[in-house]
Parts: C-alpha cells; sequence; structure tokens
C-alpha cells in the first residue's frame, strides 16, 4: 500500500499563519481577514488563467513533438523487413528542443511536457539535468531509477515485491533495461482485456522510451557521448527518444558531439515560442483586460518589465513579480478591500465601517475630488458616511467603465501606431500603455509626432486600419461605442466613395499624359510640364487628404477623451498599486549597496535612537565594525594597520574623552585592541580587505571609492 | 583470391563464410589458423586493431557464429566498470538458460572472476573446446583498474584453461602497453578499404525488384561524390538507401532505361552533393531528407541546424558578455587607454611590443577577474549600473549557458576567474 499524504491541514496552517501575519501589521483588523481571502482568490483565479493560457501558447509546440514521437519509431511498431529498413543504419530519433535563454521557465515546461506525453504518448519517461549525470555510470543509475518508477506508479504498485529491489542491486546497464522493457510491454499485451482497452487507448503495444536532457549544455561530452553510443546499438531492442532541451543555439549539438557520435542521431529541430511573445501575450490577457479588478500602475509595470528585458527574459519571474504586487497591494492598502468585481465592491462599499470610510476620506485622489464639488456637498462628503457610500458606488462604476473604454481606444491607437515607420510610440502595445499611464498621451513629443505620420499614411492602410478599429469597437462591451461605430463605417464608406471617384479621375491623369506624350515641342513640353505641377499644389488637399484629417482628427478626440491616465481618475489607488520603490527592493536587491548602507548608518536596520547620526561624523556608539568600516573608507589602496587602530581607539574613547586622561597614555588598552582586531577580521570576512605583503603591518583594500 | 581451407572445417561452410566476409578473406584466413583445431589450444590474447568501419567486429562475429565457435562478445563502451564487464562476460557464457539464477552472483575483482569462470567453463561443458572472448572498444580498459588489461591478456595462464580473448580497437597497440609491462599479445591489422572494396561490398546487397547492375551503377555515381569526404561503410550504405530512391525515379516514370546511365547521372548528381551539405553532417535528420524527398521539394527551405546561430539575450546580459570578451582579449594595460575618458598620451613608440603583434584571436581567450569584467561593464553601458544581485546571477546564468566558463576550481568564492568562450562572430552578432 502506499501511504497517502494529507497535505490539507499543513495549507490550511500555512495560509493561517499568513492570516496572522497579514492581521499583525495593521491595526483596523476588521477587513484583513476579508482582504486576505480577496487576495487569495484573486490569485488563484489569475493563476487557473495564466496556466490556461500557457497551456494554450505551448499547444503548438507539443503537438509538434508528439507527432514526431509518433513517427520516429512507427517502424518499430510495424516490424518491416523492406530493404529500405533493413539496410538502412538505425538512427536515434532525437528532438532539438530550443527554448531559448529563460532557463528557471524551462522546469514548467518540461513539466508540463512530460506531462502531456504521459497522456498521449508514452508512460516511460527520463528526465536527466545535467548536475545529477557526472559520469555515465551516474546517469544510467538516474535513467532506470526514473523508468522503472514510473512504472510502478502505472501499474498501481501491484507487484511490490518483484520491484522493491533496491536499485543498487539492479545491475545499471543496457541489458537489464532491455529486459526490463521486454517484460514491462509483454505484460501489458497479456493483461485481461478490460485492462488492455483502457491502456491501448492511450499509448500503443509498445511505447516508446522518451529521455529528456534538460539542459544540454551543462554535460560533459563523454557521458553524451557514451550514452548515445551504447542505447544506438540496442536502439533495435529499446526505441529510445532523445529529447535535448537546449538554451542558446542547436549549434551546441555539433560542438559537443563529433561526426562520428552525431552521425548515430536523427535530429529534428523544434523552437518553442520566443519569450518576448510569450509575455506580450501574458500581458495582453492578464492587463489589458477588464476581467480582473487588480491593475498595475505605471512605475511598478515598468519595473516588471524592465528586469524582464534587462536581467532575465524569464517569465516565470515577471509573474511572482505580479504575485508579489497583489500582495503587497492587499497587505498595504486598506483600502483594497473594494478591490473586487464590481457587483461585490457595491455590496461591500454598503458595509463600511466608519474608520474604512475615513480611509477613503484620506485618498489624495478622493480628498482631489472632494475639492472640486460645490461646497455643501463636499461636507456632506466628509460628514456623512451613507452619502458618501452612494458615491463611491458611482465612482467604482465610473472607475469600471473608464477601464472598459480605455482597452478598447488603447488597441485602436496601437493598430495606428504600430505601422508607423520608426514606431515613435513604440512597437508593443505595452510601450503605448505605459506610456498613457505614465501622464496625458497627447502632450507627448511621440505623440505629436506619429499624429504627424498617420497623416501621411496611404489609402489601403489608412482602410485596413479602420476596419481593424471597428472590429475592435465591435467586440468591446462598452456601450458608448455604438456611435464610434457608427462614425468610423462612415469613415469607410466615404474611403470607398472615394476609390470609385479616383477611377474616373484616374483616366482624366492619363489622358493629360498622353496629351503630354503627343507634343515633341519642347517648350509646349516645359508649358505643360509648369503647368501640371501648379495644378497639383493649388489641389494640395485632395478630397481624400482632407478625409484622413478628419480621421486622425477623430482617433484624436477619442484618445483625448478616453486614454486620461488612471491617477488622474478618482478612487484609482483602490485597484491600482502603484508603490514601485518596494517592488524594486524585493525583487532587484543590491547586495553591496546594502552592505554599504548597514556599515555606513547603521540606524537604517538597528533603529537604535543613539545610533542616529548626522552625516559624516562617525559615533562611538555605532558597532565597531561600522566604525572601522568609516575609517578604512577614508583611507587610499594600503591601510597602515597601527594608524588604524589610533584613529579607532581614539573614536571608542570619545565618550569618556573629557573626564578620562587615560586616552593621553600612548597604550591603547587591550580591550580595544582585540576589539579593533575582531572588527577588522570581520571585514575581511565580508571581503573589503585583505592582508597585504607589499608592506609590513598593512591591509590592502578591496573596494574603491571613499566616503 | 585465396579460397579459404582448413581441415577442422567442412569446405561448405567455408565457402558460406567466405561469402560473408568479402574482402576480408586473408584476414579470416590467418584467424582461422591462429585459432587452430576447437580443441586445439589458440594464442592467448589477440590484439586487432584498424580504422572505422574496417570490419573488425562484423568480421570476428561471423567469423565465430558461422563455425559455432563458443565465444563471449562485449563491448567496453556499454560496460563501463569492470564490475559490469566481469558480470556479463560471466552471464554470456552461462548462456540464457541460467540467467535468473547468476544474475545476482557478484563479482568484484579479477580474482573472483577467475574463479566463477573456471565454474562456468567447467558447468557449460567446454573445457576440451577454445572460449574465445570477444572485447570490442577495447580501449576503455585502460580507464578501469590497472591490473585488468594485463590479466585480460593472460587470461589463459591464470585460469589455466582453453581461452582465447581477443581486443578490438581503433587504435594501435603502442598506444595500450602500460607502464610496468605485459603480455604481448599478437597484433593483427585491418586495412581500410580500398574504393574498390567499398564498390564491391556496396553493390552486394542490391534491392530486390532491381538488377545488380543497375544497384552497382548507382553506387559507382554515389561513391563518386563521396569518396572524398568519406569512407565510412556504414555511413556510405546509409547514405545510398536514402539517396536511391531518387535515382530510381526516372526509371519508374518511364523516362529513362536503366542503362540509360548518363541521363540518370545527371539526375542524381545535384542531389547528392545537396546530400553531401545536408543530410552527411547531420545538419537536417535523414527521416527530414527523406520526407523532402518524397514531396519533391527543394531543401532550401529547410534550414539546417547551423542556420540557428542567433540566441537571444537580456540586455544586460549582452553587455556583460561583451564585457567579457574585451577582458578575454584585450591585455589589461589597454584598459586604461579604451575606456577612461582622461587616459594619458599614447606612446606610439614600443607601445605593442612584438610578441603582441601576432593577433589576439590567435592565441586564445585569457582569464579575467570579475572585477576587471564589472569595471569594463560599467564603462560600456551608458547609463548607471546598479551592481545588483540580478547582475551577478546573470554571470553565472552565462557560465551554465557555456557562454562563459570558470578558470580554475568551481567552488573557489572570493575572487573568481572567467574566460570567454564564444567566438568574434557571436559577439558581432550580439553587438548588433
Amino acid at each position: 500500500g502506499c501511504f497517502v499524504f494529507k497535505p490539507s491541514p499543513k495549507k490550511k496552517r500555512v495560509a493561517q499563519k499568513a492570516a496572522k501575519v497579514f492581521r499583525e501589521r495593521n491595526d483596523d483588523t476588521e477587513d484583513t481577514e476579508l482582504r486576505f481571502v480577496t487576495c487569495q482568490s484573486l490569485w488563484n483565479w489569475i493563476k487557473r488563467e495564466m496556466e490556461q493560457i500557457q497551456e494554450d501558447l505551448n499547444k503548438q509546440l507539443f503537438d509538434n513533438l508528439i507527432g514526431f514521437l509518433r513517427r520516429s519509431h512507427s517502424e518499430f511498431q510495424e516490424k518491416t523487413t523492406e530493404w529500405t529498413c533493413r539496410m538502412k543504419s538505425r538512427e536515434i530519433p532525437t528532438a532539438a528542443l530550443v527554448l531559448g535563454v529563460n532557463v528557471t521557465d524551462h522546469d514548467l515546461t518540461f513539466r508540463s511536457l512530460s506531462e502531456v506525453l504521459q497522456n498521449s504518448v508514452t508512460p516511460y519517461i527520463a528526465l536527466l539535468e545535467a548536475k545529477d549525470c557526472s559520469g555515465i555510470k551516474n546517469l544510467m543509475q538516474k535513467l532506470m531509477g526514473q523508468l522503472m518508477n514510473c512504472y510502478i506508479d502505472v501499474d498501481s504498485l501491484e507487484d511490490e515485491d518483484c520491484v522493491q529491489v533496491s536499485q543498487n542491486r539492479i545491475r545499471c546497464s543496457m541489458t537489464s533495461l532491455i529486459n526490463w522493457y521486454e517484460s514491462v510491454t509483454k505484460k501489458t499485451d497479456s493483461e485481461t482485456p478490460s485492462k488492455k482497452r483502457t491502456s491501448s487507448s492511450k499509448h500503443w503495444q509498445s511505447p516508446p522510451v522518451v529521455v529528456i536532457f534538460r539542459d544540454m549544455e551543462s554535460f560533459t561530452t563523454k557521458v553524451l557521448q557514451d550514452f548515445i553510443v551504447i542505447s544506438s546499438q540496442h536502439i533495435r531492442e529499446l526505441p529510445l527518444v532523445l529529447i535535448f532541451g537546449i538554451a542558446t543555439s542547436p549549434m551546441i549539438i555539433h560542438s559537443l558531439l563529433p561526426h562520428s557520435v552525431s552521425s548515430l542521431l536523427c535530429i529534428e529541430l523544434f523552437q518553442s515560442l520566443s519569450c518576448k511573445e510569450h509575455l506580450s501575450t501574458i500581458i495582453e490577457k492578464l492587463l489589458l483586460t477588464t476581467q480582473f479588478p487588480f491593475k498595475l500602475g505605471e512605475k511598478v509595470l515598468q519595473v516588471l518589465i524592465n528586469i524582464f528585458l534587462y536581467h532575465d527574459f524569464s517569465v516565470q519571474n515577471f509573474i511572482k513579480g505580479f504575485q508579489l504586487c497583489i500582495v503587497e497591494h492587499f497587505y498595504s492598502q486598506p483600502v483594497s478591500v473594494l478591490c473586487c468585481q464590481l457587483v461585490d465592491a457595491k455590496k461591500r462599499v454598503n458595509s463600511l465601517s466608519h474608520d474604512q470610510c475615513e480611509n477613503i476620506r484620506r485618498l489624495p485622489s478622493f480628498r482631489r475630488y472632494v475639492e472640486s464639488q460645490v461646497s455643501e456637498k463636499q461636507i456632506a462628503l466628509l460628514t456623512e458616511d451613507n452619502f458618501l457610500k452612494e458615491i463611491i458606488q458611482k465612482l467604482l462604476e465610473d472607475l469600471h467603465v473608464y477601464h472598459e473604454n480605455y482597452i478598447s481606444v488603447l488597441r485602436c491607437l496601437h493598430v495606428f501606431t504600430s505601422s508607423l515607420p520608426k514606431y515613435p510610440l513604440g512597437k508593443q502595445i505595452r510601450e503605448l500603455h505605459c506610456a498613457c499611464l505614465e501622464n496625458r498621451v497627447w502632450e507627448t513629443k511621440e505623440y505629436e509626432s506619429s499624429l504627424q505620420l498617420a497623416r501621411m499614411l496611404n489609402k489601403s492602410d489608412l482602410v485596413t486600419m479602420l476596419q481593424q478599429c471597428v472590429e475592435i469597437f465591435v467586440s468591446s462591451s462598452g456601450e458608448e461605442f455604438d456611435k464610434t461605430v457608427e462614425k468610423l463605417k462612415e469613415f469607410l464608406t466615404q474611403f470607398q466613395k472615394l476609390e470609385a471617384e479616383a477611377f474616373q479621375e484616374q483616366d482624366v491623369s492619363v489622358s493629360s499624359q498622353k496629351e503630354l506624350q503627343k507634343k515633341t515641342d519642347l517648350y509646349h513640353l516645359q508649358k505643360t510640364l509648369l503647368e501640371l505641377k501648379e495644378s497639383r499644389r493649388s489641389k494640395k488637399l485632395t478630397k481624400f487628404e482632407m478625409l484622413r484629417f478628419e480621421v486622425v482628427d477623430y482617433i484624436d478626440s477619442l484618445v483625448r477623451n478616453y486614454l486620461v491616465p488612471a491617477d488622474h481618475k478618482t478612487l484609482h489607488e483602490i485597484v491600482y498599486f502603484n508603490s514601485a520603490s518596494v517592488l524594486r527592493g524585493h525583487l532587484n536587491a543590491a547586495p553591496r549597496i546594502a552592505l554599504h548602507t548597514a556599515l555606513n548608518n547603521p540606524y537604517c536596520y538597528l533603529k537604535n535612537q543613539a545610533l542616529k547620526s548626522d552625516g559624516g561624523s562617525i559615533s562611538n556608539k555605532a558597532p565597531d565594525i561600522c566604525i572601522v568600516y568609516k575609517l578604512h573608507l577614508e583611507c587610499g589602496r594600503l591601510i597602515n594597520l597601527v594608524d588604524w587602530l589610533e584613529a579607532f581607539s581614539t573614536v571608542v574613547m570619545a565618550v569618556e574623552g573629557p573626564n578620562a586622561d587615560a586616552a593621553a597614555s600612548d597604550q591603547v588598552d587591550n580591550t580595544i585592541h582585540a576589539r579593533f582586531i575582531r572588527a577588522v577580521s570581520e571585514l575581511e570576512l565580508l571581503g573589503f580587505i585583505k592582508p597585504s605583503k607589499q608592506k609590513t603591518d598593512h591591509v590592502a583594500r578591496l573596494t574603491w571609492g571613499g566616503c | 583470391m585465396p579460397n579459404l581451407e582448413h581441415p577442422a572445417y567442412p569446405a561448405a561452410t567455408l565457402l558460406h563464410l567466405e561469402g560473408l566476409v568479402p574482402c576480408r578473406e586473408s584476414q579470416v584466413s590467418m584467424l582461422l589458423s591462429i585459432f587452430g583445431e576447437r580443441q586445439q589450444f589458440s594464442f592467448p590474447s589477440i590484439f586487432i586493431y584498424g580504422h572505422t568501419s574496417s570490419g573488425k567486429t562484423y568480421v570476428m562475429q561471423t567469423l565465430l557464429n558461422t563455425l559455432q565457435l563458443p565465444h563471449v562478445f562485449v563491448n567496453c563502451v556499454e560496460y563501463f566498470t569492470s564490475r559490469l564487464l566481469f558480470e556479463e562476460i560471466l552471464i554470456q557464457l552461462h548462456g540464457s538458460s541460467e540467467t535468473e539464477q547468476t544474475s545476482h552472483v557478484p563479482c568484484d575483482n579479477f580474482n573472483d572472476f577467475v574463479r566463477l569462470f573456471k565454474q562456468a567453463v567447467a558447468s557449460q561443458e567446454l573445457q576440451d573446446q577454445t572460449v574465445y572472448i570477444v572485447l570490442d572498444r577495447a580501449e576503455q580498459l585502460r580507464e578501469m583498474e590497472a591490473n585488468i588489461l594485463p590479466a585480460f591478456l593472460r587470461l589463459q595462464e591464470l585460469t589455466d584453461r582453453n581461452v582465447t580473448v581477443v581486443l578490438l580497437s581503433e587504435i594501435v597497440w603502442e598506444l595500450f602497453r602500460p607502464n610496468t609491462g605485459c603480455f604481448e599479445p599478437l597484433t593483427l591489422y585491418f586495412p581500410d578499404y580500398s574504393i574498390g572494396h567499398l564498390q564491391k561490398i556496396l553493390s552486394q546487397n542490391h534491392p530486390p525488384n532491381y538488377s545488380a547492375d543497375f544497384y552497382a551503377a548507382y553506387i559507382n555515381i554515389l561513391l563518386g561524390v563521396f569518396y572524398m569526404v568519406c569512407r565510412d561503410l556504414k555511413e556510405l550504405q546509409h547514405l545510398a538507401v536514402l539517396n536511391f530512391s531518387k535515382y530510381c525515379e526516372p526509371v519508374v516514370r518511364g523516362e529513362a532505361n536503366e542503362r540509360d546511365t548518363r541521363k540518370l547521372w545527371k539526375n542524381i548528381e545535384p542531389h547528392l552533393k545537396k546530400a553531401m551539405q545536408t543530410v552527411y553532417l547531420r545538419e537536417i535528420s535523414s527521416s527530414q531528407w527523406e520526407r523532402l524527398q518524397h514531396d519533391n521539394r527543394e531543401p532550401g527551405q529547410l534550414k539546417g541546424l547551423s542556420a540557428h546561430t542567433h540566441v537571444e539575450l537580456p540586455y544586460y546580459s549582452k553587455f556583460l558578455l561583451i564585457a567579457a570578451y574585451l577582458a578575454s582579449y584585450n591585455p589589461v594595460r589597454t584598459d586604461k587607454r579604451f575606456f577612461l575618458k582622461h587616459h594619458g598620451k599614447i606612446r606610439k613608440t614600443n607601445f605593442m611590443k612584438k610578441h603582441e603583434k601576432t593577433s589576439n584571436h590567435l592565441l586564445g581567450p585569457k582569464p579575467f577577474p570579475l572585477d576587471r569584467l564589472l569595471a569594463i561593464l560599467y564603462s560600456i553601458v551608458d547609463n548607471r549600473v546598479a551592481p545588483t544581485a540580478n547582475i551577478f546571477s546573470q554571470i553565472t546564468s552565462l557560465v551554465t549557458l557555456q557562454l562563459l566558463s570558470v578558470v580554475g576550481h568551481n567552488d573557489q568564492l572570493d575572487g573568481p576567474r572567467y574566460k570567454c568562450t564564444v567566438s568574434l562572430d557571436f559577439i558581432r552578432a550580439v553587438a548588433r
């Protein structure tokens, strides 16, 4: 029997603990529980959505891989005796899976890959990592361990006694693996018919054995070579398929394996979606929808995107960051209790307590709103809770409508800006989104230049863009866009009319050109050319151009109406998370800077009033290491230990300074000496100094820059 | 060609054997005379060497199987420890009859092996026959314990049984000889197949629905293209099969008959050349090649493995890699000149010492400390870079991607030194 863990109590305990932590910080305890629950449910919802998105994104790749696996051992299935099959050397089918440099994401991809394969192709999957496979022996051990265990999983522990043979006692050689494979496949063949039906519906008679090398780059050449040579000798008995997980480029196969080995492989290339596209999809589906009540502020989004683009390319880390934002928002913002679906939010507004109302009154955006009202209303808002609640409900509704409109108009604007040369407002919709969140986009230079460029678009582009915009507005849920759609459609019909007219015009111009060709006289030619030029200049604004201006102006008006930055909206604090500095502190740790701060300004971490210093001076109450550190900052590359000790003792003795004349004596107190030595060795441990042999009694500084 | 003759074996068997090992008759007859008759003691150890696919393994296997001599055939790559090797030999000796029982008899050292070997010979009643132990890829034996190779060489003496050990290897005996000296085996060289041999062997297995002459003409063309780059019999056979359907195409369509060699040559030759650049190098796999042939498409549509050289890296990783490249290929002295705004005057005279005139690229990357890498990084990135944990973790991830490599021990925490392992072309692509 198998021992079943019951993870639920543990999880509950963890959750309770988290809730407690949540509660501890805030003094108004009434809604923390609710906030915690909201946060949890929101995150779970987002997580589910995210998993779905990732599954869809990987589907194409996985389908290709499954097709490849099916194909790869079809000969093995059919056992053909055809001439070609007999003569051809059997190569090991190999899939080179290029996954990109975001190694942290690979874990998830491989996990879902093996899940998919297990469900559709084969139960025999081994996932090997380079760190476990330093030699061929370890590799074989790992491989056999995984394969034989997976067999146990499948057959629900029927025959324990036979499998209980410990790993060491199994001879880890290919022959025993083949024997195992034969016995396993035979067993499934001879099983009871009812069982057979279930198993054969999922896998075939002899499913391939898939070996996944997770990080191809890190494997040593010898191990790989040996493994490939060994398995190629048994490929006829054991239908093996290799999958190489490659982070850089498939060239690595050729640089790792010599030709004699790579000629044993039948390598096909599979490329996963690039991580940038992956991120765009995630942003599109998570941030640019009205589905989720929680929103990211401009700076926060920028921080997350920067970490992605500048540092790791890891979508997982981006999602983790997003999760952190959610938790931090619900944890630190008391009014976040209203950050939920509109219907729930309205209910919650009704049950707000007086304190919570006060919290809302304190919000800067709400204050701004109050100030803009007439005086009686101001008083009502600030004193009557019930009236306030009504207003809040209305404002929340406004906010919701704003979001709906915002997204549609943003997409529409993106249709225009993404096709302009040089992309003044960015190629990706996320850049446009950031620009719109930051401040009024129509006041920026980039917007102006992109409008100017839009005024020079040609007709066919303009028409397709308008059509796209119509589609966007039609599919959006906002009710206000009926007029917009009508207007846009009107534009489209006008364009079509123009086209018809242009057709006739073209005839005219063609005829005029024909005239031009007739005349061979140089004087006349010049004259007509001039005329033509003149007419063109005077006719500067054709109907098409007029219409184009109109369209662009209309889009401009839409932008001005709907793309107001979110922090101009009242009550935006409820749904927007804006503290970028907190996030940066958590995600972009700076160990050196933190160390410097700790040593230079110990108050920052110790929070002891006595340590509160006014900058330059060195307080003698600080820990010894801080004093030593500050003193060492004043030195050059080499530090004289004696001088250093003297300075240290002066600082430490400063407290007794006036009354004790012991300071005058040359002898340094033994305890101070010991303290000094200890502090210096601590600094050495932290890597600021090292002993030097250039001069006696000197140490060398390892950092540069003074105070 | 000398016919195989040996008094101990029937002539029919020998004739059959001769048909199976074309172009290796002299070696086989040599081996037969060394082996002698079944009950006779043979030479204790024989060392056979020759290039890849010169028929060593194949000849030994066919010889022993056709004559039904008791033998054990072990690949030393597959049984990578001495223990596995011993156990495999014993298991094969016991035959399939008692596998279950004997599979768990531990055999850890040579002493045990000799003892168990004697038992096995006795139980299988092989005392009056020569037992052959063939160790393929014998060069692996050198990596096992020091006593294994010498002991195998004089196994006959150690076990006092009628046994001959045959070692097969691609390298010469001189590279095997241990320092302490050992019993010298009888060495036998298998020369490479000549082009005539290859032609003969490859044409032997013609497809059933085409005549032998037709196939031989095809092999002739194939060898004309590939003989310059590849003499590996297995590989050639593989390529022959892959491309044969294309060769037959005009015949199948009725545009040419089987004798129309010139037309057929014109059809196949460019195709084979393309195959040389793609399939032979494993740029595209043979199954993809077959599918292409089947659909009659141009292989140009399918990009080979080396077409995908571009690696997308995060912003700072790019700069880190460039900085590492600069640190690896520029001498330390020039850093000040290249990366400082107010560097001193450059003394043109004797700035370049003589040995530095050779390109640094020929000398390969030099190691550099972490601090230098970061200093160069700060000077090549426009805006300020905070030395965050993310930057440091990127260096490690570049190491795991094998774009940088750590010099010295992995566990050295302070002052790690790195080398940049990417080429100039790669850096150019990154820097663009």
